[in-house]
């Protein structure tokens, strides 16, 4: 605490010098606050429960507005995350509220993955952050913080104990986000057996060692109530956003035939702690422990992850330079030795493609032989047709010719015989 | 519907080159504004208390520099300003004025308290500026002292396993004072000023202006105002950060009429009208510092105390340890400007959301 980081400062050489008039530097926290206010704060809330706990009816109970969506059905093959980003305005203060919501948690028959894209998304957001955190050129005080900075963890109103789910899930996540568990739907449980079910969960969160996020009680002004509401956690919520009239005034509550649940009431539910404790009283706090603590721990793991430590072996601290400068060589290596595989695939590929074309312009080259071949072939025989017709042409020339000279000869004895042999053929046709 | 499950690739000949795809998370859409209708209080402005106790608690950190020629009574206006003994010549108990042979810089830190908020003073010293005969560069040890501030914040901030609160040392405001010849700025001034106005804040101060009368001063301000502008520098509170209108008409306002502030500086008490004012006693009057006609002194102490302490903060650390930042990374790794420092390392967050079923 930074309080203590003055005073030890002190000690390190530092008087305490007293004043001897008003200086004014006690409106250094309205200047800080006021420019705060016109940047305007963020705050995102992440809601884990199985589908039908209520958690959208809680959201729009809390922030007493209807946010849109529509409610899911049971059939989501795995769980996904639905958000959206909203802009209250309350006085002359902005808030830019995201709510994220899981969308088919606890629908399936195999639940083992469940938690697993809830823990995907709030490390995706620190990822983010620190991603920007981590450019050259950076806008950080107008980066829009999408970090989660509460987790409503919706407990089944079964009034046993917690599901085995709802362990595992826990444990995932209380390292990485401030959880605040909340029994769901709680009119379904008598107050009787309220009591018993808190005491179970906690003594089930606390056995397994889960960690959920606890008010901070180190301020004196807000420490007692923070510390009489970290005994009634988990907090046993209604939501309701339809309006009865009660008595003389309009208030949010369910009604049944044996008689109506007054969401605002103390005495029916934990909703107004919720609310208090919530925003009224840690909104900042839970912000920071974010910041300071899940943040800080994802950094860390991610930047040891990749190699990145403040001293070496020797515990003599690393410059910034040198371990850049390892990193950049490494880097370079690695990329080199990937350029040369590639080079070496492509002579590769380009070696067996040239083979192929080689063979195939050879099979080209036989196929044409080939059909030069045949085509002379075919040539010479037409050729020879041609010379044995013309052979035949000339010996009948040759016989037309020797014919034609007998008949020029001798007309009459070939006329008279032509005649006989007319006759002949006559004789013959009358017998 | 669109699933948050990892995408094969199913062309086999690409797939040896191309890793495979990280399963892209669920990442939230880009945020749709809706301005919501109340139907109550829901409390959320409470986080206004809520932020100013959590200040109070952490304490505030300040870091002011004085830098001028010796005699022009810079210890003594820092003591007027925090009305305490905060200066150097307060705190050594050598009490002998030797002037420097070069130019030394001397922090002292003080914890000061006023209406419960704790503030952490600490007062830069530049003994020896402007002092000696040649004084070419003689602004370079201040450069180098404000960027080693700077530096060692990014240190810090560059461990793997971080401090809750960095301490800040880097110079918040850098008050140059300027000798009231009644002519016009010096060429050391001007030197000074045009390299230091790139990396801190710089607010100039006409010391003594007990020797100048209203005419003359006025004069001079408005020649030290045209000067400053001519050569191109920009002290605070520089027009390019001007974040909205408000902030533009209000700074336009101080820059040009009131800056630089003619002060007066003294510790020491006299009756006046019956009270107890700080001021300078001469045989032809009393010079009231606190009074506004007299001196300037109270329009610079609001200035940088009462209105512009929070901002002078916040533009070093936003602009001037940024814009360090980024060259001092640039010249270590010679990466273009937008790759992270690490950013060869670390994988692409997916920029393009990826809507999720209804």
């Amino acid at each position: 605490m930074a309080a203590t980081d003055i005073a030890r400062q002190v000690g390190e050489g530092c008087r305490t010098v007293p004043l001897a008039g008003h200086v004014g530097f006690d409106s250094l926290p309205d200047q800080l606050v006021n420019k705060s206010v016109s940047q305007g704060f963020c705050f995102n809330i992440l809601c884990v429960g199985e589908t039908g706990l209520g958690k959208s009816t809680l959201m729009d109970t809390l922030f007493n507005t209807k946010f849109e969506g529509e409610p899911a059905t049971h059939t989501q093959p795995g769980v996904q995350l639905r958000s959206s980003t909203y802009d209250l305005q309350e006085s002359n203060v902005g808030l830019k509220l995201t709510i994220v919501s899981t969308v088919g948690f606890g629908d399936q028959i195999n639940k083992e993955d469940s938690y697993k894209p809830i823990v995907e998304f709030i490390d995706a957001q620190f990822e983010a952050y620190l991603q920007e955190e981590l450019k050259i050129r950076r806008i950080l005080h107008t980066y829009h913080d999408s970090r989660i900075h509460a987790c409503l963890y919706f407990i089944a109103p079964t009034g046993h104990s917690l599901k085995s789910l709802d362990l595992v899930t826990m444990k995932k996540l209380d390292s990485k986000v401030n959880i605040i568990p909340i029994i769901a739907k709680s009119d379904a449980v008598s107050k009787s057996e309220l009591t018993k079910f808190k005491i179970k969960i906690t003594s089930e969160l606390v056995s397994n060692g889960v960690q959920i996020y606890q008010f901070p009680t180190d301020d004196e002004s807000v420490a007692e109530i923070n510390g009489t509401m970290n005994a009634h956690l988990p907090f046993a919520v209604i939501g309701s956003t339809e309006e009865l009239k009660i008595g003389n005034k309009m208030m949010k509550a369910r009604q049944y035939p044996w008689g109506t649940v007054q969401v605002e009431n103390e005495a029916h539910c934990d909703f107004v702690k919720l609310r208090e404790m919530l925003i009224r009283v840690n909104m900042e706090d839970l912000r920071e422990q974010t910041h300071s603590r899940h943040y800080e721990l994802y950094r860390r793991c991610k930047l040891e992850e990749m190699g990145f430590k403040d001293t070496d072996p020797d515990s003599k601290p690393f410059s910034l330079q040198e371990t850049y400068e390892a990193k950049r060589n490494e880097f370079l290596g690695e990329l080199q030795k990937k350029e040369e595989e590639m080079r070496q695939m492509f002579v590769q590929r380009v070696k067996e493609k040239e083979a192929e074309l080689k063979e195939a312009e050879k099979e080209l080259h036989e196929k044409f032989d080939r059909l030069k071949k045949l085509h002379q072939d075919e040539k010479k025989k037409l050729e020879d047709k041609k010379k044995s017709l013309d052979d035949e042409v000339n010996a009948f020339k040759q016989r037309k010719t020797a014919a034609e000279l007998l008949q020029s000869q001798g007309p009459q004895a070939g006329g008279s015989q032509t005649l006989k042999r007319d006759k002949e053929k006559k004789n013959l046709g009358f017998l | 519907m669109s699933k948050g499950l990892p995408e094969t690739r199913t062309d086999a000949a690409m797939s040896e080159l191309v890793p495979e795809p990280r399963p892209k998370p669920a990442v939230p859409m880009k945020p749709v504004s809706i301005n919501s209708n109340l139907l109550g209080y829901i409390g959320i402005d409470t986080i206004i208390e809520q932020m100013r106790k959590k200040t109070m608690k952490t304490g505030f950190d300040f870091n002011i520099m004085v830098v001028g020629q010796s005699g022009l009574g810079k210890s003594t206006l820092v003591n007027t300003l925090f009305k305490s003994q905060v200066s150097r010549k307060a705190s050594s108990w050598n009490r002998e004025e030797k002037i420097p042979k070069t130019v030394e810089i001397k922090a002292i830190g003080h914890v000061i308290e006023e209406g419960g908020v704790k503030m952490k003073l600490t007062v830069i010293d530049t003994p020896g500026f402007g002092d000696q005969i040649n004084n070419e560069n003689c602004w370079e040890p201040i450069e180098k002292y404000i960027n080693e501030q700077y530096e060692k914040f990014l240190k810090e901030e560059v461990n793997i396993a971080r401090k809750k609160r960095i301490p800040d040392t880097r110079v918040h405001c850098c008050l140059y004072f300027i000798s009231p010849t009644g002519h016009s700025l010096r060429p050391l001034d001007l030197e000074f000023m045009k390299h230091l106005s790139k990396v801190v804040n710089i607010v100039p101060v006409i010391a003594k202006a007990d020797t100048m009368t209203l005419e003359e001063k006025s004069e001079f301000k408005q020649r030290v105002r045209k000067e400053l502008e001519v050569n191109g520098i920009e002290f605070y509170p520089q027009k390019e950060f001007d974040e909205d209108l408000e902030d533009k008409t209000e700074n336009d306002k101080i820059r040009q009429e009131s800056m630089p502030f003619a002060v007066v500086g003294s510790d020491k008490e006299y009756q006046v009208n019956g009270k107890r004012v700080l001021g300078r006693k001469t045989p032809w009057g009393i010079i009231e510092v606190e009074n506004l006609n007299h001196c300037e002194f109270a329009l610079l102490r609001d200035f940088v105390i009462r209105t512009h302490l929070q901002d002078l903060k916040e533009v070093t650390h936003n602009i001037h340890y940024e814009t360090y930042r980024a060259k001092r990374l640039n010249d270590n790794g010679g990466l273009p400007p937008g790759e992270g420092l690490l950013g060869t390392v670390l994988p692409p967050v997916p920029a393009t959301p990826c809507p999720t079923a209804e």
